[in-house]
């Protein structure tokens, strides 16, 4: 790792990261999703004319003005961090970030805050149609706005389309198209959209399931429960189909967190997917790698073979088999990866001597490297590996990403069949007496949060120890900043936003008690 | 004609935000966390770190090649 790096600087840094993300990640899936909600109640009403729908939008465009009030600007933490905590990372990445950001930027303040103002302001003020349209505009511009940071994201977790100058250190974009259309870009983005709108739709259910079993609103509150359980069924298939897309893309390019994520240490021809385990110590492992077994588990044979390469009897490679190597199936041992980045570092180090001394011979000479296939596709690649000390930094915490990873699927599936299920109760017409289903309905919203929440834990926590999968490692990508004061941001962050959260909550309690006026 | 259409998105903001009910504290809310951000927390406590140490570009690219580039 960095020599002089403080490892509790970088814990600290990651920890205020992760607390501001988790934080303004409780705003945003309810934001992408309940705009598109609210946009199909308010076509029904422009469609049929009847108040009862307008009253519907309303109510609901109330809920969605007090989570967006009071989630707006959270993200923008995450950029003053970039800019303090994570100077060498974002130096590193250039245009890249910055681009898809900037783009966000605009996009959110034309789109979102323009037509927010005709959604808030405009009812009887302008006409229906375009009141109508400002509602689908806000929708597709909160969900527009999503799109440019997944891409940026995911760029970070397949790094393509990027050329490595260096001479100023960073990558420059190559092909905006490889970047915008990455595989794991196009996933990431339906799969982050789609969890947003199952929320949404787990939301509308929940509170409208509260309506009917308090016995009020019981005309907005079925009316909502059919237009959201439907919504939140296509919602759902879609989020599993990305779900499964994306996990195909980890195997590929980052089959670490694939092996993590599924619990896997061995290697193995066949290998059979862990439905639901419990992770135990394993028997007599002795070594640092702290190996984890399952004491419980329920597997489907052969599954996890035909889940990430499309045949049973695949070879899916295993913790270990990344870590130490596989010759027989072609796997490089992360030690020879480490060698191979740190010549990419000392050359590097080279062409800044070269530099410094005003060499220009040999300056031009190292710098052509950089741009010669063999350097790059053999030493620059593993660039980041020449940051490690140990080839077992490579491993995520495995027992984290494989209990966030199984959390996360089995509330999706458990979101599907929730859906399904107040579909069957709407057309039987028959919701007022499914008591039981209907205090579910409620408990099931802090769930959505909860499986929301461990889909980015999958993703960020998983992909440890990369800031930029292969190139860069957190450890290298923090500023060196005194610890203290991020201790400090870190608490005030935490009063923050738990104030915000706690405004939040109460508001929105207090206009579901009030409901329709 | 462009005098009234200004005067007419003017009175649109205006009657809207003097009419508003819950969202007058959303809105206290919004300014109340946003001087936290912007006055406070980025002008105190997040500094960006590369371009107040260092003038231009040369000197922040030669800072983040030595934090890149040194080896044991």
């Amino acid at each position: 790792m960095l020599e002089n790096i403080d490892l509790s600087l970088v814990n600290w840094s990651r920890a205020q990261f992760a607390l501001t993300a988790i934080y303004h990640w409780i705003f945003v899936p309810l934001t992408l999703g309940l705009s598109f909600i609210i946009a199909m109640m308010e076509t029904l009403y422009v469609r049929t004319g009847k108040e009862e729908w307008k009253k519907i939008t309303q109510f609901w465009m109330t809920l969605f003005g007090v989570n967006f009030a009071i989630g707006v600007a959270t993200g923008i933490i995450l950029e003053f961090e970039f800019g303090t905590n994570w100077s060498n990372y974002s130096w590193f990445v250039g245009d890249i970030f910055g681009a898809p950001l900037a783009i966000e930027g605009i996009m959110a303040f034309f789109l979102e805050s323009t037509f927010v103002a005709v959604m808030f302001f405009g009812w009887n003020r302008v006409s229906k149609r375009f009141h109508l349209t400002s509602t689908w505009l806000v929708a597709f511009g909160a969900n527009l706005s999503a799109l440019w940071i997944l891409v940026a994201n995911a760029w970070m977790q397949n790094p393509v389309g990027m050329h490595f100058n260096p001479e100023a250190a960073r990558n420059e974009m190559l092909n905006f198209w490889d970047v915008f259309l990455s595989p794991v870009a196009i996933h990431k983005f339906i799969h982050t959209i789609t969890s947003g709108y199952v929320l949404a739709s787990v939301f509308v259910i929940g509170i409208s399931a509260w309506f009917i079993l308090k016995k009020r609103e019981l005309f907005l509150a079925k009316r909502s429960i059919l237009i959201a359980s439907v919504f939140g069924l296509i919602s759902s298939l879609m989020l599993i189909y990305s779900g499964d897309g994306s996990t195909r893309q980890l195997v590929h390019v980052q089959p670490m967190k694939f092996a993590a994520i599924e619990g896997l240490y061995n290697g193995q021809t066949g290998a059979g997917l862990v439905a639901i385990g419990i992770m135990a110590t394993a028997p007599g492992d002795t070594n640092s790698r702290n190996v984890k077994d399952f004491s419980y588990q329920i597997e489907i044979p052969n599954f996890l073979s035909y889940m990430a390469y499309g045949k049973f009897d695949a070879f899916v490679p295993g913790v270990n088999d990344l870590v130490d190597g596989n010759f027989e199936r072609n796997i490089m041992p992360v030690s020879d990866k480490m060698d191979r980045g740190r010549v990419a570092r000392e050359t590097l180090a080279d062409l800044k001597t070269a530099r410094d001394k005003g060499d220009t011979a040999q300056y031009a000479l190292i710098k052509a490297k950089f741009n010669d296939e063999d350097f790059k596709n053999n030493y620059f690649r593993y660039f980041g590996y020449g940051f490690l000390n140990n080839p077992d930094d490579v491993i995520p915490n495995v027992p984290l990403s494989f209990y966030s990873f199984h959390i996360m699927v089995i509330l999706g599936f458990y979101f599907l069949f929730l859906m399904i299920l107040f579909i069957y109760f709407v057309f039987r017409d028959n919701l007022e007496k499914r008591k039981f289903y209907l205090r579910i309905a409620v408990l099931s919203v802090p769930l959505a949060y909860l499986a929301s929440q461990a889909g980015w834990i999958v993703a960020e926590m998983g992909r440890q120890p990369w800031v930029i999968q292969d190139l860069l490692p957190t450890v290298a990508a923090v500023s060196h900043i005194s610890t203290t004061s991020v201790q400090v941001t870190f608490w005030m962050f935490a009063v923050l936003f738990t104030a915000l959260l706690i405004a939040e909550l109460s508001i929105i309690f207090r206009q579901i008690k009030i409901g329709s006026k | 004609m462009y005098r009234s259409l200004l005067k007419r998105i003017f009175y649109f903001y205006y009657d809207g935000f003097t009419s508003m009910t819950i969202g007058k504290k959303l809105w206290i809310i919004i300014l109340i966390k946003l001087f936290i951000l912007f006055a406070i927390l980025k002008v105190f406590f997040f500094p960006d770190f590369l371009k107040t140490r260092f003038n231009n570009d040369r000197d922040r690219s030669n800072y983040v090649i030595e934090q890149l580039s040194k080896t044991r």
